[in-house]
């Protein structure tokens, strides 16, 4: 009904594997229930009523490690929270995917002193770097659907 | 003026207890000879109504000697006044009694006070490192301890940048 | 030479109390958990960092008799971010951006805090309007730290919904900030001296949206939860302490008056012109979870009767103070004038000198006396900054309000504590 009365019969589609699997990986995704600081206000603002972050099936954020397949690390990595986050890191099974929220997660920002993480790259190979002191939340949406993206580009022998 | 009537009652009241009051911006602090620190937090908790404790920090005034201030910023609920005290701690024997006893948050804060400034606290109950990781070595917030790590890159040479920085892998 | 004062070191006899680290020591150990914990009679267990219901990055070491928790020794520092230190290094207007990333929920309270101090440690007086203008920002900024506290506190407890409109409501405050700063939520809008620039029309519509349009979330929510025979029995009786024992923990906020204290820094040291305001201070009696709650509900409707006040007698006149010691010369001005000019570079780079001296000056932020003290050497940088953060305080004593009841009542007792991690590791 509906959509095949439109388009008419649409048999069979044929599309590569990688494509499919790349396209299904993005409508599937679980971030990590993972808040540091400031950012993860701005996270929280994300998937609240305005922005609504469900629009691209992403509101069911899982707080084990073991269920999410991608770590939004939200706020400035401190030098003692820098081995936990490593270790949430390992325990996420593969595919996963990292995003650097913020621009202590991506750098330091303004905090380069002695406590913290001059970049969470330095513990976690990141994807996708957004930048912000908070980003805006459009800015996080903008920053996953480019995370998407590069998904949906990834050769499936990446993570075989 | 309020603040002046305390501190001049408070100066009279603890004598020689006290090696000096500082009046500053309409504050009053109490500079307190180190051995007398208990017996004057005690008499003011008690005898002047002074029941809470705001605050209590170290301020390192290198490269003057004695160096280290541990200041205790008091608060009287029933008064309405606040009153600071202030210990000058010689940089070799960074030494003082703890005041847990007197003010029970006293206990954090102490050890927080340990674990950035290196003061030692006697008969603190459990004093260890509270915000920094236990392995930590040094204490950060002494002046000698450089307020940046990482040298300001105003370029965007990837390859300088990629050379000094640890990226992690898989 | 400088000494290094050592730290104890890990002997042999080092634990591993969980696979997350926690170096600590046996006899160390023995002072934090009972006797009963090392014969395994009870259990000792880990909570967070990584916690949904921790508010953050908190870690607690619990110590279970089955359900009963027997202690609850908090594990903070896994968001120090050595602000304190970094401010060392910049000037006074610099540092302001700084003060905005300790409490996040509420970035104009700490710029208050922080800017009233070198006002105070400088000597210079803020214009009436400033002062009024502060005032409504610091309300919203009041309205914008207890809806996340009421958003993650019901969520914590069960009740979705909350959160959602929580967060809806939220979104008109944060509207505000960006009209007045241009930042969602780190603002640095407050200066020493004053603000960054006088508020734009559309503030007032803004403001008034919020007004008009809030009352009546408020119902909605009080009906959701008041009197909801639920969030009374998750509520009523848990965490309680003592008007004794909060003063003496050093507890502020809506933690130390829902113990029964009267004491908010607005009315106690008024600042930024409250006294000029009618309001009252809501206290509660039995010092529980529930009437924290009560507290901090009855504070949205005092804070919109102090907004309305400030925006009926809000007078005309300049935003900043004539000082040019510290304030920047206006932009026309600098187009003409050389020493402007100057003058203005001079301000960005150099920044003003402070005397030197310590003061403290403290604000009543959403979680308590948010305070700042300031010991300054005669430069135009601090030589020590220490924020004095209500959530630290208020977190310390968690044992003892968590000590006795069940292992699921500890969320309930965290989230009424109202902590903010940036807050209490600074």
């Amino acid at each position: 009904m509906g959509l095949e009365q439109k388009l008419g019969d649409m048999g069979i589609v044929t599309t590569s594997l990688e494509k499919a699997v790349g396209w299904a990986r993005t409508r599937s995704m679980w971030p990590l229930l993972f808040g540091l600081a400031c950012c993860a206000i701005e996270m929280m603002s994300t998937q609240a009523s305005r922005y609504d972050l469900s629009r691209f099936g992403m509101e069911l954020m899982r707080a084990s490690p073991r269920q999410s397949d991608l770590m939004i690390v939200a706020g400035r990595v401190s030098r003692k929270m820098a081995p936990v986050l490593r270790n949430l890191y390992d325990q996420m099974p593969d595919p996963k995917w990292v995003i650097a929220m913020g621009d202590c997660a991506s750098c330091g920002g303004v905090f380069n002193n002695y406590a913290i993480v001059q970049g969470v790259d330095e513990i976690v190979p990141v994807d996708v770097y957004v930048a912000g002191c908070p980003p805006r939340p459009e800015t996080l949406i903008d920053g996953i659907i480019k995370l998407h993206e590069k998904v949906r580009a990834e050769p499936l022998k990446k993570w075989a | 003026m309020k603040q002046d009537e305390l501190a001049q009652s408070l100066k009279a009241a603890l004598g020689g207890l006290v090696e000096d009051v500082v009046f500053f911006r309409d504050e009053v602090t109490l500079v307190v000879p180190r051995e007398h620190i208990i017996e004057v937090l005690t008499y003011l908790r008690d005898a002047q109504g002074f029941d809470m404790l705001t605050d209590e920090t170290c301020v390192d005034y290198y490269p003057r000697e004695p160096r280290f201030g541990i200041l205790y910023q008091l608060n009287s609920l029933s008064r309405l006044i606040r009153l600071r005290v202030k210990v000058m701690l010689s940089e070799h024997d960074p030494t003082i009694r703890s005041a847990v006893s007197v003010y029970r948050n006293a206990n954090w804060l102490e050890r927080e006070i340990y674990d950035l400034f290196g003061i030692h606290f006697e008969g603190h109950p459990n004093l260890r490192r509270i915000l920094l990781p236990a392995d930590y070595q040094g204490h950060p917030l002494r002046k000698e301890v450089p307020v940046t790590v990482e040298e300001n890159a105003f370029s965007f040479n990837r390859a300088r940048i990629d050379a000094q920085k640890p990226y992690a892998t898989e | 030479m400088l000494t290094q004062t050592e730290a104890p070191t890990l002997g042999e006899n080092t634990v591993r109390v969980e696979d997350v680290q926690l170096d600590i020591t046996l006899d160390q150990l023995k002072k934090l958990v009972s006797p009963r914990a090392l014969t395994g009679e009870t259990m000792l267990m880990n909570m967070g960092p990584q916690h949904p219901s921790t508010h953050g990055v908190l870690r607690l070491l619990l110590e279970l008799d089955g359900e009963t928790i027997v202690n609850c020794i908090p594990d903070i520092g896994y968001l120090h971010t050595g602000i304190e230190k970094t401010a060392e290094g910049k000037t006074y207007l610099k540092a302001i951006p700084l003060t905005d990333r300790t409490d996040y929920l509420a970035p104009m309270s700490n710029n208050l805090a922080f800017c009233g101090t070198v006002e105070k440690l400088v000597g210079i007086e803020v214009p009436l309007r400033a002062q009024y203008l502060r005032v409504i920002l610091m309300e919203l900024t009041r309205m914008n730290s207890h809806l996340v506290w009421l958003g993650t506190h019901a969520l914590d407890i069960g009740a979705m919904s909350v959160f959602l409109y929580c967060m809806r409501e939220r979104e008109m405050i944060l509207d505000i900030y960006e009209a007045v700063s241009g930042a969602r939520m780190m603002s640095s809008y407050i200066r020493p001296g004053g603000l960054w620039r006088d508020v734009p029309n559309v503030f007032f519509d803004l403001v008034q949206r919020v007004l008009d349009v809030f009352p009546r979330r408020l119902l909605e929510y009080e009906k959701l939860l008041t009197h909801n025979p639920m969030w009374k029995e998750r509520t009523v009786g848990i965490g309680k302490i003592s008007a004794q024992d909060a003063i003496a923990w050093g507890m502020t906020g809506p933690c130390l008056r829902g113990s029964g204290v009267n004491y908010d820094v607005r009315k106690a040291y008024p600042y930024s012109s409250y006294d000029h305001f009618e309001f009252s201070v809501p206290v509660g009696s039995n010092g529980d979870v529930y009437d924290r709650y009560l507290c901090r509900m009855e504070e949205f409707n005092q804070s919109l009767k102090i907004i309305r006040q400030a925006l009926k007698n809000l007078p005309a006149g300049p935003v900043m103070t004539d000082d040019r010691k510290v304030a920047p010369p206006p932009k026309h001005e600098i187009a003409y004038s050389m020493e402007s000019l100057i003058h203005h570079f001079k301000l960005w780079t150099e920044g003003f000198k402070a005397p030197e001296g310590e003061v403290y000056f403290a604000v009543e932020s959403g979680k308590g006396e948010y305070g700042v003290l300031l010991s300054g050497d005669g430069t135009s940088k601090p030589r020590r900054v220490h924020f004095r953060a209500p959530s630290f305080h208020n977190l310390q004593p968690l044992n003892e309000l968590a000590r006795g009841h069940m292992l699921a009542d500890i969320v309930a007792i965290i989230g009424s504590i109202d902590i903010v991690l940036g807050d209490v590791d600074r």
